[in-house]
């Protein structure tokens, strides 16, 4: 029995040293996400390919980015940074970038060119909103009607206005942000120069009018699932969401409902790097594995979110269970990205007050 | 027992007046009576007195501007801000000195997003300024700062950091009362009436409360006189079904009202069918002050109710008999003898569905459209989106206030003792 004993302990000892080496070993790298289906995206398309690469490294997923920038102030002020790499959406990495939570990166240095030799800062292009950020996904907030409630298929953001071709409710965000750009763009605003003009107080009160024509006609939401619900129960004809809730909506809900690219709002979400990171320098080798033309591709086989290179676009292929071409889905397809606007983070940041007080003075007439 | 020599002080066996031997007794029950209650005093101070007195501090504190400009606001001083002039180098040299270290310390964006709630343009401002400004290293640092941006040129710029930079400003309570202050006079004046909200929205907030009390208590005082006079076997199972909300989430409660008031809902479905309205003449019960007055009667009832039945509940029934068999009237009865015993009881509950009511904001969010929010709305809004908490504070503090003016009124008017929760 005591032999026996002595037998299993030891084995068990051996068991765990190797273990233990076996850990000792690989590289962890934290990467903090957003849970969900859009870490399973990135899961399927950077992690999972990239690991089998390299044996060497182990990447856990973290899914606290909803409080990151929160979370990143307390790991600088204690002087123990323990992520490695962050997701985020190109407002806050701009305030992380400011506080110098996070590096700044020399973006053509780090990433890897496109295919045809373009280098990353062209392939990105505008999307680089800030030296700490690295473009990753775009969404953008747009239009979903119901086709079996209008009389012709909705073209232009302008229908939104039209109550006599287009008469029913719509539902629109309940803050000034892309509703005031909406609107001067269907007041005859030159679309380059709407930022100038609501910027002035004529300008304001120019996009508040035009929306005063609707007025009595919106719904208002505050969630990004409400404008999805009231299409779906019929009380909306046509309404403004994030455009992944859209696709859900239309592909696997197969509700009557069609998109509305027309002047759809594209925000961003990307990687930074947090200051005090550890292993810095295995950071920015998977940096340049996961965000190259092939990797931005792949992500869209697992959500409805655009590739933010200009190269990635002609390679994004099916989804990877409904099966269906991802690319007319897509907000940065060529299709549906006639017209866009980038939202204006320098604009807002200065604004955003001033125009919400006055939009909510407006709501309340 | 003995006498003392002092024949008028009684003393103890030991000699110690009993005077004192007494309120040493009396001391030590005192002291474990305090640590009795010591926990919850504890509790009260960290969870309500701590975050309430924090409120009111962030409502007026503006330490920010003399923390991350010192120098600036120093040089300032001098500066007459209505002189029309510029003011001199030395005051651009301490900004672009304060600046320098403010970036350093990763701070320059915070004093913009500061001044960015007094005038639009600050948080661009500085986040340029931060960017710019290590280039600069030599005089004549009045032109160095203007180039980086042509606003340091303009006057404006000065009043409204001059005017910004005590510690202690009153610009959240002016905004919450619907006032400005013009930084090119120093004057205070009303907005505009098309640009007032939080006015407005306190009086909505007083005003749908207030029906929304009246509703519960015109629902709940027949269904708790129901409840007080039936058997109480049956009572018990009424009263689950008063309960039945409590146990059931807020949001799902919130949500159920939508899917039936709403123009392609239930109740619109059920009235065409039975041929009220026509299909064209679909009535808007949600999204609007009509939906959250429905959601939050329904919501807030068994506040009513509980505080009621349990009044009622305390009413002999001999009392109406007495009153009938000496010749009352049934109605006259209820309306003389069993009404005001109720009194205790609808004051309770009016206090409760009518504070509850004031600060109640998911629901108004979800059902309210535009014109059923709160002022409560505003303040989530500022807390949690836009982060003036400072703007968000101020208009809690003057919420608070309201509230307890009138539950002063209530109890020089009806008297707080009179109200009765069970």
């Amino acid at each position: 029995m005591n032999t026996f004993l002595r037998v299993m302990t030891a084995s068990a000892v051996m068991a765990m040293a190797g273990l233990v080496g076996q850990v000792m070993a690989a590289t962890e790298l934290v990467v903090v996400s957003w849970g969900g289906a859009y870490t399973a995206s990135q899961q399927n398309a950077y992690h999972a390919p990239y690991m089998k690469r390299n044996s060497g490294i182990k990447i856990i997923n973290d899914d606290s980015a909803g409080s990151a920038v929160a979370k990143l102030r307390a790991m600088s002020q204690a002087g123990n940074t323990t992520w490695d790499l962050v997701d985020a959406v190109a407002s806050d990495a701009m305030m992380l970038c400011d506080e110098g939570l996070v590096d700044e990166i020399d973006h053509n240095r780090v990433l890897a060119s496109a295919p045809d030799g373009t280098s990353a800062t062209d392939d990105f292009g505008d999307f680089i909103v800030s030296p700490c950020f690295i473009p990753q996904i775009v969404y953008s907030t747009t239009f979903g009607y119901r086709k079996d409630k209008v009389s012709r298929p909705m073209t232009s953001v302008c229908d939104v206005f039209d109550l006599v071709n287009f008469p029913g409710k719509r539902s629109l965000e309940k803050k000034p942000i892309n509703n005031m750009e909406w609107a001067l763009i269907c007041d005859g605003v030159a679309p380059a120069k709407v930022y100038d003009v609501l910027g002035t107080d004529a300008g304001v009160t120019r996009a508040l009018a035009k929306l005063d024509t609707i007025k009595s006609n919106v719904v208002w939401w505050t969630a990004g699932a409400q404008t999805p619900q009231l299409l779906a129960d019929g009380e909306v004809i046509v309404g403004s969401t994030y455009n992944g809730r859209l696709f859900a909506l239309i592909e696997e809900q197969k509700q009557p409902v069609a998109m509305l690219w027309d002047w759809q709002v594209f925000d961003l979400d990307g990687w930074v790097v947090p200051s005090g990171g550890k292993n810095k320098a295995e950071v920015m080798k998977y940096l340049r594995f996961a965000t190259d033309t092939q990797r931005l591709a792949d992500q869209a086989k697992f959500i409805s979110y655009g590739p933010t290179r200009a190269s990635s676009a002609p390679l994004v292929g099916k989804h990877a269970s409904l099966g269906i071409e991802m690319a007319p889905h897509m907000p940065t397809d060529p299709e549906n990205a006639k017209t866009t606007l980038l939202f204006n983070y320098e604009f807002w940041a200065d604004n955003r007050d001033d125009l919400d007080a006055k939009f909510n003075a407006w709501l309340l007439k | 027992m003995e006498q003392s020599p002092d024949k008028n002080i009684l003393v103890t066996a030991d000699g110690i007046p009993l005077k004192t031997s007494l309120a040493r007794a009396q001391r030590r029950s005192k002291f474990v009576a305090f640590m009795m209650v010591f926990p919850l005093l504890f509790f009260i101070m960290i969870g309500f007195i701590v975050p309430i007195v924090d409120m009111l501090f962030l409502s007026i504190d503006n330490s920010i501007v003399n923390r991350i400009l010192p120098n600036t606001v120093e040089s300032l001083k001098n500066w007459d801000p209505y002189a029309n002039e510029l003011p001199d180098e030395a005051v651009y040299a301490s900004m672009v000195d304060d600046i320098k270290k403010a970036k350093k310390a990763r701070e320059h964006t915070k004093i913009g997003t500061r001044l960015n709630y007094e005038s639009s343009g600050f948080a661009s401002l500085f986040r340029k300024a931060g960017r710019k400004v290590q280039k600069i290293d030599k005089p004549p640092y009045k032109e160095a700062l203007i180039k980086t941006d042509k606003r340091w040129a303009d006057i404006y710029t000065w009043q409204v950091i001059k005017q910004n930079s005590s510690d202690l400003t009153d610009g959240y309570y002016l905004a919450a009362f619907d006032f400005t202050r013009k930084f090119t006079n120093g004057k205070v004046e009303p907005l505009p009436e098309k640009d007032s909200i939080y006015i407005k929205l306190f009086f909505r907030t007083l005003l749908l409360s207030t029906l929304i009390t009246f509703l519960t208590f015109v629902i709940g005082f027949p269904v708790s006189y129901m409840l007080a006079n039936v058997p109480t076997r049956i009572s018990n199972i009424l009263i689950i079904f008063v309960l039945l909300p409590f146990w059931t989430s807020l949001l799902v409660r919130t949500t159920s009202w939508i899917a039936l008031l709403q123009q392609e809902g239930v109740i619109n479905d059920f009235l065409i069918l039975i041929g009220i309205i026509s299909e064209d003449g679909r009535l808007a019960m949600i999204h609007n002050a009509t939906g959250t007055v429905i959601a939050m009667t329904h919501i807030l009832l068994p506040f009513m109710i509980l505080p009621l039945f349990s009044v009622m509940k305390t009413i002999p029934k001999s009392y109406l008999r007495a009153a009938i068999s000496l010749g009352a009237h049934p109605w006259v009865a209820f309306w003389r003898i069993y009404f005001p015993n109720t009194g205790p009881g609808i004051g309770a509950g009016s206090i409760l569905v009518f504070i509850l009511a004031i600060g109640y904001y998911i629901t108004p969010a979800l059902v309210g459209g535009s014109s059923g929010t709160f002022i409560s709305n505003r303040i989530a809004y500022h807390i949690s989106n836009s982060l003036n908490w400072g703007l968000g504070s101020s208009i809690g503090v003057i919420l608070l206030v309201i509230v307890l003016f009138l539950f002063i009124l209530y109890d020089r008017i009806i008297g707080i003792k009179n109200m009765k929760l069970g």
